[in-house]
């Protein structure tokens, strides 16, 4: 290739109803003068809507914010205003909220892999052209996702959007014969998730590796509806504290705030953090899949992001079936009295962690509303994954280097994935 | 026979395929199943595979004019750009189908142009009036079905 002094790659025009933005790398010789990532989140905008809303109403409104991971939304609004009122819903109608997140991660997780990721790794252009030539690999996936949404089907009404969640638990608790009639299915599901992690185990990874911090929630269970957030430098804290540990800035090039540690800096949360600080709880069989495959204590190259992903799938299938085994049903819901007060809720979206915090006046009615989504705090991360990619492979022509880009970006999951599909790329020499 | 409204109501004009669905309930015969999506591929598979005729109804960009109704037998193919991960996009789902062999019988769809595709509910007035013209046409197509 030609000697390029100067290059700059423009990535533009990402279009979403959930996220928006565009990519620019600018080089300059053997240098990486600069990586913008600019992701435009409509959350922001949700939280304007909250304000004079019932303390009831967030669990719906804020469901609206993704239609991949509304029950994420749903759980932490739940129990951001569950504690703000000093109620904990916690035994058999928190172990449905678990099961019903168990249905959003085999979802969300089986759509990324499958349709969005694999193909990557084997070279097609799209799920489309990958169905083509291994159909009854893309079949199963189909199953898997179809699984998942079957649980979110029967506790929340419906797939997309559920409706059924409600402050204090659900407005109506499946029979315990409902709840059997999932387990065939489930069955079949946690063959075709061990499958997965096998299949995806052997993909050919990009050699990436980063150093970032990592952030989770941690406690008795690997995370899903609750816990205590922990960093790998081994530091905790309280959900209540998230704010005065996670200082979220503006930066020129985008519209959506970054995240830092306060006393930490940059960090990354997701599949990756959640399997480096919870990996010794995974179920059994998941977590004898994560060795097979592999994985060792922790991993931190986001392209085997993919194999953590069908690892969660192989836990979330058998942490569904474990809550099926033991179900009785409870009343539907535990009484939440408003009351004045601050309160705040982390759960663990199929992409990373979600935290939630309202303010309500003595009439329930909220007065302000935060919500920081994982999209948002792996900005920083992403960047410099993307920083350290180009400047490893500047001999690259730049459609090949935008590609790369690309599928570093796809490795985090949608939000910004979705965008990267349909880049319009711009190469500017000089 | 199923009819699918696909869009957004939080997006405007977005939100006439889901009008229309609404219009329908109560007025077509009992053995039509009413559905929404927001386009996911893999749920307007589940949806309509196994029907034999589904009815699509979704938003399309301006072309002729605000509220301009679009019929057409099928969805075109290879004009999909991949627009997201969460929507990969309609006609994906329908060329994904037709690969997996998890198709309706037949397949008629209805494109309702929009004009104003912002945050924020509500339909634009041409388009609102496109719903009704829409609605009436697949009842009377249902009805006719069953004549």
């Amino acid at each position: 290739m030609t000697h390029r002094h100067e290059r700059t790659l423009n990535i533009g025009a990402l279009a979403r109803v959930e996220g928006e933005g565009a990519m620019q790398v600018r080089v300059a010789g053997d240098r990486v003068e600069e990586i913008l990532l600019n992701i435009y989140e409509p959350p922001r905008f949700f939280e304007a809507f909250l304000r004079g809303r019932a303390y009831t109403e967030p669990p719906d409104i804020t469901s609206r914010i993704c239609g991949i991971c509304p029950v994420a939304y749903q759980m932490s609004a739940c129990r951001a205003v569950e504690s703000a009122c000093g109620v904990a819903v916690d035994g058999p109608l928190g172990d449905l909220r678990r099961l019903m997140y168990c249905g959003e991660w085999i979802s969300s997780h089986a759509l990324h892999i499958y349709l969005l990721h694999a193909p990557d790794f084997l070279g097609y252009p799209s799920a489309v052209e990958m169905a083509r030539a291994y159909r009854p690999l893309v079949e199963r996936g189909l199953e898997l996702k179809k699984t998942g949404n079957a649980i979110i089907e029967l506790l929340g009404g419906r797939a997309i959007h559920p409706v059924n969640v409600r402050v204090g638990g659900f407005h109506r608790v499946p029979t315990p014969r409902e709840l059997r009639g999932l387990v065939p299915g489930l069955r079949r599901a946690l063959e075709d998730a061990l499958a997965t992690v096998r299949w995806v185990a052997g993909f050919d990874f990009p050699d990436l590796t980063f150093d970032h911090e990592f952030l989770a929630l941690t406690g008795e269970e690997y995370p899903l509806e609750r816990g205590t957030p922990r960093t790998t430098t081994g530091a905790a804290f309280e959900v209540a504290d998230f704010e005065d540990e996670v200082a979220e800035y503006q930066v020129p090039h985008s519209t959506a705030l970054h995240s830092r540690l306060v006393h930490g800096g940059r960090y990354l949360t997701g599949p990756l953090a959640r399997f480096a600080l919870n990996r010794d709880r995974l179920s059994p069989l998941a977590h004898e899949a994560a060795a097979d495959a592999g994985l060792g204590h922790e991993c931190r190259n986001p392209f085997q992001s993919i194999v953590v992903r069908a690892v969660e799938i192989v836990h979330a299938v058998e942490e569904a079936l474990r809550v099926i085994a033991s179900y009785e049903p409870p009343p539907p819901y535990v009484p939440v009295r408003a009351r004045a007060g601050r309160g705040h809720g982390a759960t663990e979206a199929p992409r990373g962690l979600l935290y939630h915090r309202y303010d309500l006046d003595g009439e329930g009615l909220l007065t302000s509303a935060r919500i920081v989504p994982p999209t948002s705090q792996n900005q920083a991360a992403i960047e410099e994954d993307l920083r350290r990619l180009v400047q490893d492979r500047l001999d690259l022509d730049d459609a090949a280097l935008t590609s790369a880009c690309e599928r570093t970006i796809r490795s985090y999951d949608p939000c910004i994935s979705c965008a990267a599909h349909f880049l319009d790329l711009k190469v500017v020499r000089s | 026979m199923i009819v699918i409204g696909v869009g957004n109501d939080l997006r405007r004009d977005d939100g006439a395929g889901l009008a229309v669905v609404r219009e329908l309930r109560g007025r077509c015969p009992p053995d039509v199943r009413l559905a929404t999506c927001d386009g996911e591929p893999v749920q307007l598979m589940e949806l309509w595979n196994g029907a034999d005729l589904a009815v699509v109804v979704d938003a399309v960009s301006p072309a002729s004019g605000p509220g301009h109704v679009h019929e057409a037998a099928e969805l075109p193919t290879g004009t999909h750009a991949d627009t997201s991960c969460h929507g990969l996009s309609v006609d994906l789902a329908a060329e994904l189908g037709r690969i997996l062999g998890r198709m309706p019988g037949d397949l008629r769809v209805y494109g309702i142009e929009g004009v104003e595709f912002g945050f924020g509910s509500g339909l634009s007035p041409p388009v609102r009036r496109a719903v009704t013209e829409v609605a009436d046409r697949i009842t009377a197509l249902a009805c006719d079905r069953r004549s």
